[in-house]
């Protein structure tokens, strides 16, 4: 009965921020509105019995991807360009193909769900991993570092794949930044640093830079 | 509907994923927003993951939810670096004046 209640109040949640997030005008009010789903999902998995996943979304998503992306908006300035795409001043059609397309898909995934039928002995012939005295976090660990421990590792390239990317893409060298040059500094050598002039008497040295 | 199954949070997976989609199709003006709808259908696969690999007993569901995770973190970290550059170097991020690859 619980399960019920709070299934249906983080559903509701989820679903009214998800619309929230393609429909507000202001773009940091969306990225705010995807917090809130993302958060309300990661309950849904811990009331499942996900906690591990619930967590790491929580960690992932609210703390890395949408502080990034908030980073992004404000950097860019894009607060004051209202997305008003009610108010298109070119009718090019898109609203009412994205709509047939949508309901569409949306029908076709419902008509899925709804045939879905259990195979009456499907528990009997799935490979159990979880053993019921571990907790959730300890038979994903289990499985992860044995079985998937390749995945996991390209997983990790991916991420540093990514991480080299982004840096590259967005790195720009400035005009007019003085930076140390290692390579000048450490090749410099005695005779063209140092310069030995004869001094005359009583006329000094004339320096030409 | 007391009972709360399978079929309901494949349902609400389904309705999460339609509306990611909606905002990828209607939205013309900012392509940020456009991003954060990649982002919801990539949560919509990962409640339809979590909530089957919870009801089959079986944990590959949730270790692919969590490379799902990763690749969607890089995807937001490089998706975000184009479109600073792209700001950097047109001066818009609308979606209706990025088309300089229509020739």
């Amino acid at each position: 009965m619980s399960h019920a209640i709070f299934f249906y109040i983080f559903s509701t949640i989820a679903i009214i921020s998800a619309i929230m997030v393609t429909v507000s005008k202001n773009t940091v009010h969306s990225v705010f509105f995807l917090i809130l789903d993302f958060i309300s999902i990661s309950c849904l998995f811990i009331m499942l019995g996900a906690e591990f996943l619930g967590m790491i979304m929580l960690i992932v998503y609210v703390g890395a991807v949408a502080v990034l992306f908030l980073f992004v908006v404000m950097m860019l300035n894009v607060a004051q360009q209202k997305n008003q795409w009610f108010l298109s001043t070119d009718s090019s059609g898109h609203i009412p193909v994205g709509l047939i397309i949508s309901t569409i898909i949306f029908f076709e995934l419902i008509i899925v769900i709804g045939g879905w039928k259990y195979k009456p002995d499907l528990s009997n012939k799935v490979d159990s991993l979880t053993i019921s005295t571990l907790s959730n976090t300890h038979s994903l660990g289990q499985v992860l570092y044995t079985d998937y421990i390749h995945v996991f590792q390209i997983s990790g390239m991916i991420l540093l794949v990514a991480m080299i990317g982004a840096i590259v893409l967005t790195f720009r060298q400035r005009e007019g930044v003085k930076k140390q040059s290692y390579i000048k500094q450490i090749s410099r050598e005695r005779s063209e640093g140092v310069e030995l002039v004869n001094v005359e008497t009583n006329k000094g040295v004339s320096v030409d830079d | 509907m007391i009972e709360i199954g399978l079929g309901h949070y494949l349902t609400l997976g389904a309705i999460i994923f339609t509306i990611g989609i909606i905002g990828i199709f209607l939205n013309r003006k900012n392509i940020i927003v456009i991003l954060m709808s990649i982002e919801l259908i990539l949560l919509a696969v990962n409640i339809n993951l979590v909530s089957f690999s919870i009801y089959l007993d079986d944990l590959s569901g949730q270790v692919f939810t969590l490379f799902i995770l990763t690749v969607a973190a890089a995807e937001a970290a490089i998706g975000l670096a184009i479109i600073v550059v792209y700001f950097r170097n047109s001066g818009t991020i609308r979606v209706e004046e990025i088309n300089k690859l229509k020739g």
